[in-house]
C-alpha cells in the first residue's frame, strides 16, 4: 500500500522553521552514514555525536513548524511523509559524503554559517525560535571547532590529503551561495525581528573560512557562480535516494512506532 | 483513623524530593537535581507537574529521564504526573551543583569547567585528571562515550578518562 505524502500549509513562519529543520535533519542523516565507517573510532563517535545534535535540533524545529501550522502534522509526519519536492533544505547538506575530506569541508561550510546564525537567532522576537537557537549555538560552536581542526590537519598534512581537501572545497563551493539567499516571505520575517538576515553574516562566515583555510594552506575559489534551488524544493538527484532510506520504514509500515 | 492534611509547601517538597531522586541513566551517580536538569515542580490540587530542561538537543537520555520521573512520582503517591520540557533558559553545565561535581570526580569523570571557555576556535584548556589530580593531560577526542563527554588521557598516570565538557 502506498503511503501518501502529507500536505503542509507553508506560511512564511512554517516555511522558515521547516527550512532550518530540513537542513539539520538531512545533514544529520548524512553524518550518520559514517557510523561504523569512519577512519578511526574517535571520529566515528564524533560524527555520530554531531549527527545526534543535528537531529535533536531538527526535532525541536519540526515540532515548532507543526505547532505554527496548527494542522494535524507533527515532527514525525514532517520528516517521514514529505517527498523530495517538499523538502526545503540547502543543496549543500544533501551532497554525498564523498571521501572524508568532502564530508569535513561540507561540515566546515555549514557550521561556519550555522554558528553565527544561531547566535543571531537568540535575539529573535519569537520566543521559541530564540530558545531553540540558544541550545543550538552551544553545539554549533564545537561542531565548527571539530571541522576546523580537521581541515587544517588535512590541508597541512600529506600531498594526498591536501589535494583531496582542495578538491572538496572546489567542488562544494558552488553550493554555499544559497545559505545567504532570502525570499519575500523570509524578508518580511526579518523585518518583523523574527528571522535572521543571513546577508549580515556573510562577512563573518568568510572571515572564519579564510582563517581556517589559510592555516590549512588551502585556498578558497574565486568564482562566484552559485547553484540554488533547495529552498524552493528543487534538489539534486541525491536527496531522493537519501529520503528513500530515511523514510523506508514509515513508507513500508505506515504508522509504525517503536 | 486520623488523616493529617499536608500543607501545600510540604506536598511540593515531597514531589520535588521524589523527582530529584531520579538519576541520569548514563551517569548513575548524578541525580537530575545535581545536573541542573530539574527546573521546577508545581503542585496544584491533585496535579503535579515537573519541568525539566534538555541538556544536549539530541541527548537520548531525556526520554528515559522523563519516564523515570513519572514512575518516581507515582511511587510517591502522585496520580498522573506530568513532565514538561522547557527550552529557555538553555541548560548550561554552570548549573551543575558543587556536590554533583565532586560526585563526578569520585566516579572518574573530570567535571566541567566554567562555560566561558567553550567559544575558543582552537581550545587550549587544562583539565585535571580525576584519578591522580595531575594537570598534565591531553585531549584525545572532543567526542566521547555520550554527547556530554570528551575523551582525555593523563600523561602522568597514563589513564584515559572522560571529561564532562562545558556547555
Amino acid at each position: 500500500m502506498a503511503v501518501s505524502n502529507i500536505e503542509v500549509s507553508e506560511t512564511p513562519l512554517v516555511l522558515y522553521a521547516l527550512r532550518r529543520a530540513d537542513d539539520a535533519l538531512i545533514l544529520g542523516h548524512r553524518l550518520s552514514e559514517w557510523c561504523g565507517h569512519a577512519p578511526m573510532l574517535e571520529e566515528d563517535m564524533a560524527l555520530s555525536n554531531i549527527a545526534l545534535d543535528l537531529i535533536g535540533q531538527a526535532r525541536e524545529l519540526y515540532s515548532y513548524a507543526a505547532k505554527a501550522e496548527g494542522k494535524n502534522n507533527d515532527e514525525d509526519t514532517l520528516a517521514y511523509l514529505r517527498d523530495v519536492r517538499q523538502y526545503r533544505n540547502l543543496l549543500l547538506v544533501e551532497q554525498p559524503n564523498g571521501d572524508f575530506a568532502q564530508t569535513l569541508v561540507r561540515q566546515l561550510f555549514y557550521s561556519a554559517f550555522a554558528d553565527p546564525y544561531w547566535r543571531a537567532m537568540m535575539t529573535s522576537r519569537d520566543a521559541t525560535l530564540a530558545a531553540i537557537a540558544a541550545k543550538s549555538e552551544k553545539e554549533s560552536a564545537y561542531h565548527l571547532r571539530h571541522a576546523s581542526e580537521w581541515i587544517i590537519r588535512l590541508g597541512d598534512g600529506t600531498d594526498e590529503s591536501h589535494q583531496r581537501a582542495q578538491a572538496a572545497i572546489d567542488h562544494l563551493w558552488a553550493f554555499t551561495g544559497e545559505m545567504f539567499a532570502v525570499d519575500e516571505g523570509e524578508r518580511a520575517l526579518i523585518h518583523a525581528g523574527i528571522a535572521v538576515d543571513p546577508g549580515t553574516l556573510r562577512g563573518r562566515w568568510l572571515a572564519t573560512l579564510s582563517h581556517v583555510v589559510g592555516e590549512a594552506t588551502l585556498t578558497l575559489p574565486q568564482n562566484d557562480w552559485m547553484q540554488q534551488g533547495g529552498r524552493a524544493g528543487r534538489h539534486s538527484e541525491h536527496l531522493g535516494h537519501l529520503l528513500s532510506e530515511l523514510q523506508s520504514m514509515q513508507r513500508t509500515f505506515p504508522g509504525l512506532t517503536w | 483513623m486520623v488523616t493529617v492534611l499536608e500543607n501545600s509547601a510540604g506536598l511540593r517538597q515531597r514531589a520535588w524530593d521524589a523527582a530529584a531522586s531520579v538519576v541520569d541513566p548514563e551517569i548513575p551517580v548524578l541525580t537530575i537535581a545535581d545536573l541542573g536538569v530539574l527546573r521546577d515542580v508545581t503542585v496544584d490540587g491533585d496535579h503535579v507537574e515537573v519541568a525539566i530542561t534538555p541538556t544536549y538537543s539530541g541527548c537520548p537520555a531525556m526520554n528515559m529521564i522523563a519516564l523515570e520521573i513519572e514512575v518516581a512520582l507515582e511511587r510517591a503517591g502522585f496520580q498522573h504526573p506530568k513532565v514538561r520540557t522547557v527550552l529557555s533558559p538553555a541548560w548550561t553545565t554552570d548549573w551543575m551543583s558543587e556536590e554533583g561535581r565532586e560526585k563526578l570526580r569520585a566516579y572518574g569523570i573530570a567535571p566541567p569547567q566554567a562555560s566561558n571557555s567553550r567559544r575558543a576556535l582552537f581550545g587550549e584548556q587544562a583539565v585535571a585528571c580525576p584519578q591522580c589530580g595531575s594537570d598534565k593531560t591531553e585531549l584525545l577526542s572532543e567526542f566521547g562515550s555520550t554527547s556530554c563527554k570528551a575523551l582525555w588521557r593523563c600523561k602522568t598516570c597514563r589513564e584515559p578518562f572522560d571529561y564532562f565538557k562545558c556547555h
